[in-house]
């Protein structure tokens, strides 16, 4: 079973003003569903229950329709993400140099698995395949910020520095 | 636009650019006349950017005002120059000096010391390209350039992919020209046919065939399309392109709608390239505003525009259909074939739909003509191929060769060999859909059949090398892993086959695998080759298959002694603590993130505190006490 | 036809001659030979995804799927090699090690796709590994139906039904991979979603997974309580298709041995509902000719479709005043029984179990709708689906195929046969202008209306009748509905009368129907087939028209005056519900 919302939904009244724009500029275009859930993304975080009922009522599709494109593909989240989003290179450049090492030192330092977000929100962990960086590989990505070359010690440090209120965002 | 405004654009560049192309001295000749004394082009990548090159151009911005030269440098910010690996990378021409790992302090001495006063930063450069008795060898000398033959990536780290003006400078869009007003629409297919290349995402296609059927339907609306979905793990070569030379991309889909008749392109293209979509959008923008793209195209009546979609991070979107239906709007799931997009594709229209690397050919063979371009390459392979060199090999990079260029040249030559000494073992081609072509085989020409042959195929381009500490049936393992990831779905073979060979193959790595294991693995892989719905349920077994062609005896080690012998699979191996060795510093205890090691009562000989010792039982594996031990004194078993 | 290209090829060595265009399959069966499918099922789900159906093709790579592979001149066709009885064999096994086999307490247990694949190419065995395989809940939230995902092949036939027949797509595919599954959107269950009871999903699906909720149970106790007098009422079209549940041939009328039957599990009373579908009609007509002559809302939808009444509740609510306000055949039984019947024959309406048998999910959901009620109790205690019925009869063990007919229990023994063609599409809408064309007009004669009848989707037809012109519809299937309703929405359409039956075919192919399988349906017109037992029945009745029925005459007589006044008004007609999508 895929996750339910956790957390309440709170959206607020410019979100969705800009949700129904980007859903007025796509609705005639051919093949819109796609274009208007990752806009719907950039302005939420990530794509509840009421994003999608608009996007539907919207487009005028049914919401397991919606629901299925947005569980096809893996960059349309349904729980809100941390703070700071994490996500360590999977592609097989990084897995030979030892990424998967990467991953669990993540896990481990932060005590929770892959797709999930720490408790107090702080951090979430993903990973991904090739971001295009092969040559630092193993990568590994908070938020914008790029990690190459990386061995699994020095993830703890790393990470702690986003901790003490250290690196804002 | 005319010919003549083009013409006087490219009249107004080239020369500026030929100094970035031609040998030294010729080129300070020229650089006179350009009225730039050097130029310095700084590599803005997704790789080099992520190595900071963003400072390292304000930093030289900064300098180059600081120093009051500003006027007598031009900086040109490029696309990718292939050496990810060294970025961020700056290139100083006409001499063609390469300052690799560049940093902000560096770039500001090189900007006084080599830009104004005349004095190369020997110290910064790449080096390689410093010889012991110090004379210094420009970037195309280097052995990693030297073997290389550029085409696709002509443009790459030469102009700045922003400037429209800089690729019509290359004489850019004057294949197009020569396409809408001096060929027909046969004229145009016969040439990409005669020249002989063949689709570069994979199956490998001849291009003019395709161009042909979808010209053949019958149909007052047909579409053309990029594929720059770049899939496979790895590989960055369709990266790379749209990042530096976004508008030969452009050019060759103008020229493809010209050939079938269609006047309306996508692009789709990953999400997770922001700089690519970014340049793209730039290189449309302008090409619009040139009237390059648009209606009536250099007056001949042909219009033509394209759009930008993006991809959400579903590899089988990469497959054909599957793209065409995430065009659409739905689930990303492949149809079946026939009927093919060239009969009926996009929206249920004919379609062409390219991989980018294809794409950036088309405009040279137009120009140059399919002569020349099929003078390059094999029989059965025209034309040179662009690789991700990844993995355990020296130079990670982007590279183009001929085809037909053996892999020990790629290995040993451009790639500069395996690092730390060790041997190379396999190399693995064509991403989750190729295999693992093992060392006896290193002195094969790389074309599509001979790929084919050895069970493994081009794809489109990941070259992952192996060293002796990958362990096989863990890379295997990692592939179906990837492709149960990534399985759309939607027929059995494949949404239940992948996820099948997964779960033997963890049973082989957690040593529980038994013999007739080995024969199950041959025969689900076999049934999914043969009754799939698309190529990724077909080729998904590719990865099990080469390597138990070719690593049999590592499956067995596992299935019969238990052992990994590449040391990888965490189950068949262990780590312990010597106790003789070890100080009983508590290094590694402070580190084991499951607090996994303690102190014993013994203290060797010599040692002044207890030794440690590890509990097995707690123990995950995780390697990282070995890391942390200075005295050698944790081994793994 | 002509102008059809023609396309020769050979199967197993057979030459066949197909139009272009044709694919394997049909080329195949053609000639005789028949190839095993699973995803596949006829005018509902195209998508050659569960690859039972591979054969070896010349021209290939690989193996194809016969039921997309479009033929070509001179190729040559292999359904039975090794090759390909492997290939289907493994895949058969690849979905039994991700299946919840349990045979033996499965609805579907002897009439499973799945089950007789398994059979065919001989599957016994666990062979591949299942461990951590997820186990699903199942979906129990709704009064008609119960999801079950864990017998679920993906074959993806119930989400086409779903959502192309019915353009109501409540269920739709789920994440990717091995993960893919079929479920409402954010895993909600079916009643909070606006699924429409249909049932449609569940005559498509080739397995178990998807059911009706049986209420065998409360029957079989009802019919053992020594206070509960129980009556039994069918629905015209349970008498076309239950014989199918005892292997009879497809279009049999069985309804004498119907009635024997359900006298013989213990019935108190066995009645026709075709009686109320004529009350439908002179209820029906009434409001018709009324709303006309008043100038009241038009075009006028009928109601006896409780599939079509959901529907509209939750997608068209602003078109809610359309629907005639008669209450379905169902529910006028029941008000009927558990008022007039019981006030004839003093029974307390509490104790009377009155069970409705109809083809019908939708009307399990039905029954328990608030507004229908008349009383402080439901009006039909339960609606038994024709499937449910058959299975009783087996389990009672009475040997259905040999029966004796037996009639109908009076008073609701005669029926006209515009009743009994209720069952299919179109019938409705023919046994209402019998009516309305003799009350409009009172010399005409016209019984038969053949325009409106057939399989097709979309029917339309204008009559002249009493100087009036009549411009009727007729739609079924759910997304034909949705057409007729956005082209009347818009103005593109002036209609006077609509008849809207959610189930393609009408309820000869409603969701409570014996489930036919793809071997069947891939290459039967099973709709018409079954619809020529009601039309027979009809045109063997002596009488055709529903004012014409000695039982109306009765019923009004001695209970509701006429059509439309206040004691019909209350027991037979009711309101409509909006509801959300
Ligand atoms: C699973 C799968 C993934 C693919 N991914 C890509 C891709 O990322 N990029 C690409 O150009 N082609 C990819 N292909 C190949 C395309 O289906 C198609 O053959 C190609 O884009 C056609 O262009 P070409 O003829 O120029 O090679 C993929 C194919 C499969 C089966
Ligand atoms: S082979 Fe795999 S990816 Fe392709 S259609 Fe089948 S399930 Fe989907
Ligand atoms: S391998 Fe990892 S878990 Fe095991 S003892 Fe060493 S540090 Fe601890
Ligand atoms: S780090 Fe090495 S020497 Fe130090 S306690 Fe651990 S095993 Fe002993
Ligand atoms: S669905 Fe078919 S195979 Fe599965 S348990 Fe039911 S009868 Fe058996
Ligand atoms: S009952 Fe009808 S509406 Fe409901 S899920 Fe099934 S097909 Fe869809
Ligand atoms: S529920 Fe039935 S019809 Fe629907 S996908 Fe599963 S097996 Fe097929
Ligand atoms: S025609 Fe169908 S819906 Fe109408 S009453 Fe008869 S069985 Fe029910
Ligand atoms: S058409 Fe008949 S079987 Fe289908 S929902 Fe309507 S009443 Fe029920
Ligand atoms: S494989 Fe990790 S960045 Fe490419
Ligand atoms: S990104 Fe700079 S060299 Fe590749
Ligand atoms: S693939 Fe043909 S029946 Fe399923």
């Amino acid at each position: 079973m895929s996750e339910k919302t956790l957390n309440a939904f709170k959206g607020t009244a410019e979100q969705e003003a800009a949700l129904k724009e980007v859903i007025a500029k796509h609705h005639d275009q051919p093949g819109g569903l796609m274009p208007v859930l990752q806009e719907a993304q950039g302005i939420y975080g990530y794509l509840p229950l009421e994003v999608q009922t608009m996007v539907a009522d919207g487009l005028g599709i049914s919401l397991s329709e919606v629901y299925g494109v947005a569980t096809f593909y893996s960059q349309f989240s349904l729980t809100p993400k941390g703070k700071h989003q994490i996500s360590v290179c999977l592609g097989t450049a990084c897995y030979v140099k030892g990424s998967a090492k990467i991953l669990e030192a993540v896990e481990n330092q932060l005590g929770i698995k892959s797709g999930e977000c720490t408790p107090d929100g702080l951090f979430s962990i993903d990973s991904c395949r090739c971001v295009g960086a092969c040559g630092l590989a193993p990568v590994m990505t908070i938020g914008e910020e790029v990690y190459g070359r990386l061995v699994p010690d020095q993830v703890k440090k790393i990470l702690d520095s986003y901790k003490e209120g250290g690196a804002e965002a | 636009m005319t010919i003549n405004e083009l013409n006087q654009i490219r009249d107004s560049k080239a020369d500026l650019i030929k100094v970035r192309r031609i040998v030294a001295e010729e080129a300070a000749k020229l650089a006179e006349k350009t009225g730039y004394r050097k130029q310095v082009l700084v590599c803005g990548g997704t790789g080099c950017q992520s190595s900071g090159s963003k400072k390292v151009l304000e930093a030289l911005e900064d300098e180059l005002k600081a120093q009051g030269i500003e006027n007598e440098i031009l900086v040109v910010r490029t696309g990718c120059f292939g050496l990810c690996s060294l970025g961020p990378i700056m290139i100083v021409y006409p001499e063609g000096t390469f300052y690799a790992q560049a940093t902000p302090e560096g770039v500001r001495r090189v900007v006084k010391e080599h830009l104004k006063e005349g004095n190369v930063c020997k110290d910064l450069l790449y080096k390689e390209t410093v010889h012991e008795d110090g004379s210094i060898i420009s970037l195309a000398e280097t052995n990693f350039y030297k073997k290389q033959k550029r085409i696709a990536l002509r443009n790459c780290g030469v102009i700045d992919p922003e400037n429209i003006d800089e690729y019509i400078g290359t004489h850019g869009y004057e294949a197009l020209y020569k396409a809408l007003t001096s060929m027909s629409q046969d004229d145009v297919i016969k040439e990409v046919l005669d020249s002989g290349i063949r689709g570069r995402g994979g199956a490998g296609f001849p291009t003019g065939r395709k161009w042909m059927f979808a010209k053949a339907s019958q149909g007052d609306i047909k579409y053309v399309a990029c594929n720059a979905d770049e899939g496979d793990p790895g590989a960055f070569m369709d990266r790379s392109i749209l990042e530096g030379d976004p508008h030969a991309i452009i050019e060759a889909m103008a020229i493809a709608a010209y050939a079938i008749g269609a006047h309306q392109g996508f692009v789709y293209v990953r999400a997770e390239y922001p700089v690519a979509v970014h340049r793209l959008s730039v290189a449309l923008e302008q090409a619009r505003e040139r009237g390059l793209l648009g209606k009536d195209i250099f007056g001949t009546g042909f219009d033509f525009d394209i759009e930008i979609r993006l991809g959400a991070g579903a590899f089988v979107c990469g497959e054909e259909t599957a793209l065409m239906t995430s065009i659409e709007g739905h689930r990303g799931e492949p149809r079946p074939r026939p009927p093919f997009p060239a009969v009926k594709g996009l929206f249920g229209k004919p379609t062409v739909l390219n991989n980018v690397e294809t794409l950036a050919n088309i405009a040279q063979i137009i120009r140059k003509g399919a002569a020349w371009y099929s003078s390059m390459g094999t029989e059965g392979s025209k034309g040179t191929k662009v690789f991700a060199l990844g993995g355990k090999i020296t130079n990670v990079g982007l590279v183009e060769v001929p085809m037909g260029t053996t892999l020990r040249e790629v290995v040993e030559e451009i790639g500069g060999g395996i690092p730390n000494g060790k041997k190379f073992k396999a190399a693995q081609t064509g991403g989750p859909s190729g295999g693992c072509i093992p060392a006896k085989y290193i002195d094969t020409p790389i074309d599509y059949d001979n790929l084919v042959a050895l069970g493994s195929m081009m794809g489109s381009g990941g070259l992952i090398i192996m060293d002796e500490d990958t362990c096989m049936v863990d890379i295997s393992k990692f592939y179906l892993e990837f492709t149960v990831d990534e399985s759309c779905g939607k027929c059995t073979p494949c949404r239940v086959g992948t996820k099948r060979l997964l779960q033997i193959l963890e049973k082989i790595t957690s040593g529980k695998g038994e013999m007739e294991d080995i024969d199950k693995l041959e025969e689900l892989a076999n049934h999914m080759k043969s009754s799939s719905l698309c190529a990724l349920g077909q080729s998904a077994p590719n990865p099990v298959l080469s390597t138990l062609k070719s690593f049999r005896d590592e499956y067995e080690a596992h299935i019969k002694d238990k052992k990994c012998p590449a040391g990888v699979c965490k189950s068949l191996l262990s780590f312990e603590i010597e106790k003789e060795k070890c100080i009983g510093c508590g290094l590694c205890a402070r580190n084991c993130p499951v607090s996994a090691i303690s102190k014993t009562d013994y203290t060797a000989p010599g040692k002044k505190l207890p030794a440690m010792a590890i509990d097995q039982s707690k123990c995950i594996k995780c390697g990282v006490c070995m890391s942390n031990c200075k005295f050698g004194a944790v081994i793994k078993k | 036809m002509e102008n059809v290209q023609m396309v020769h090829l050979k199967i197993n060595g057979i030459p066949a001659e197909v139009p272009a265009g044709s694919t394997i399959l049909q080329a195949a069966k053609s000639v005789g030979v028949e190839i095993p499918t699973l995803c596949y099922l006829k005018d509902v789900n195209c998508i050659g995804a569960c690859r039972i159906c591979v054969v070896e093709a010349t021209g290939a790579r690989g193996l194809v799927a016969a039921c997309v592979y479009p033929v070509a001149e001179g190729m040559e066709v292999q359904t039975n090699t090794p090759k390909v009885r492997a290939s289907r064999k493994t895949t058969v096994e690849l979905l039994l090690s991700n299946h919840k086999k349990k045979c033996l307490s499965c609805v579907r247990n002897n009439n499973c796709e799945l089950q007789k694949l398994a059979i065919d190419y001989n599957v016994d065995e666990d062979r591949f590994p299942s461990d951590g395989d997820p186990e699903y809940e199942l979906d129990t939230s709704s009064p008609y139906l119960i999801r079950d995902n864990n017998k679920c092949v993906k074959c993806m036939r119930c989400i086409a039904a779903c959502k192309d027949v019915q353009s109501v797509s409540v269920i739709g595919k789920i994440d990717r991979g091995f993960k893919t599954r079929v479920d409402c959107a954010f895993d909600k269950n079916l009643m909070e979603s606006p699924c429409v009871g249909c049932g449609q999903c569940i005559v498509a699906c080739p397995v178990g997974a998807l059911r009706e909720k049986s209420n065998e149970d409360q029957v079989w106790n009802a019919l053992a309580d020594p206070d509960k007098k129980v009556v039994f009422f069918t629905a015209p079209a349970v008498r076309a298709t239950l014989g199918e549940a005892f292997n009879m041939p497809m279009g049999t009328n069985v309804e004498g041995k119907m009635a024997a039957a359900i006298r013989r599990l213990g019935a108190d009373g066995v009645f026709d509902m075709n009686v109320t579908a004529d009350l439908t009609i002179m209820e029906e007509a009434n409001e018709l000719i009324e709303r006309i002559k008043g100038g009241k809302t038009l075009p006028m939808f009928t109601s006896c479709c409780p599939g079509w009444i959901k529907f509209c509740e939750h997608y068209y609510p602003e078109f809610l005043d359309h629907i005639s306000t008669c209450k379905s055949p169902q529910q006028m039984f029941g008000a009927v029984l558990k008022s007039y019947y019981c006030e004839k024959n003093g029974i307390d309406p509490k104790n009377l179990f009155v069970v409705s048998v109809i083809p019908c999910t939708a009307k399990k959901f039905e029954v328990t709708r608030e507004e229908q009620r008349t009383g402080d109790f439901d009006d039909v205690d339960v609606a038994l689906t024709t499937r449910e019925l058959g299975r009783m009869i087996k389990s009672a063990g009475i040997d259905f195929v040999d029966l004796e007919d037996e009639r109908f229990d009076q008073p609701f023994e005669t029926a006209t046969g515009a009743g009994v063609i209720f069952g299919a599409t179109g019938g409705v809408m023919e046994a209402a202008l019998r009516t309305a064309a003799a009350t409009l007009d009172g010399t005409c004669k016209a019984v038969e209306f053949k325009e409106v009848r057939g399989t097709q989707g979309i029917k339309e037809a204008t009559y002249k009748v009493g100087g009036v012109e009549l411009n009727v519809a007729v739609a079924s299937g759910l997304a034909n509905a949705r057409k007729i309703v956005e082209q009347v929405k818009s103005g593109e359409k002036n209609y006077h009368f609509v008849e809207i039956m959610a189930c393609p075919g009408g309820c000869i192919n409603g969701g409570g129907q014996p489930v036919t399988s793809d071997s069947v349906r891939n290459y039967v017109d099973f709709k018409t087939i079954r619809a020529s037992a009601l039309y027979s029945s009809d045109e063997a009745n002596t009488l055709r028209k529903s004012h014409e029925s000695p039982v109306m005459k009765l019923l009004y007589d001695e209970y509701f005056e006429a059509p439309g006044k206040e004691k019909a008004h209350h027991l037979l007609h009711t309101t409509y519900v909006k509801r959300g999508k």
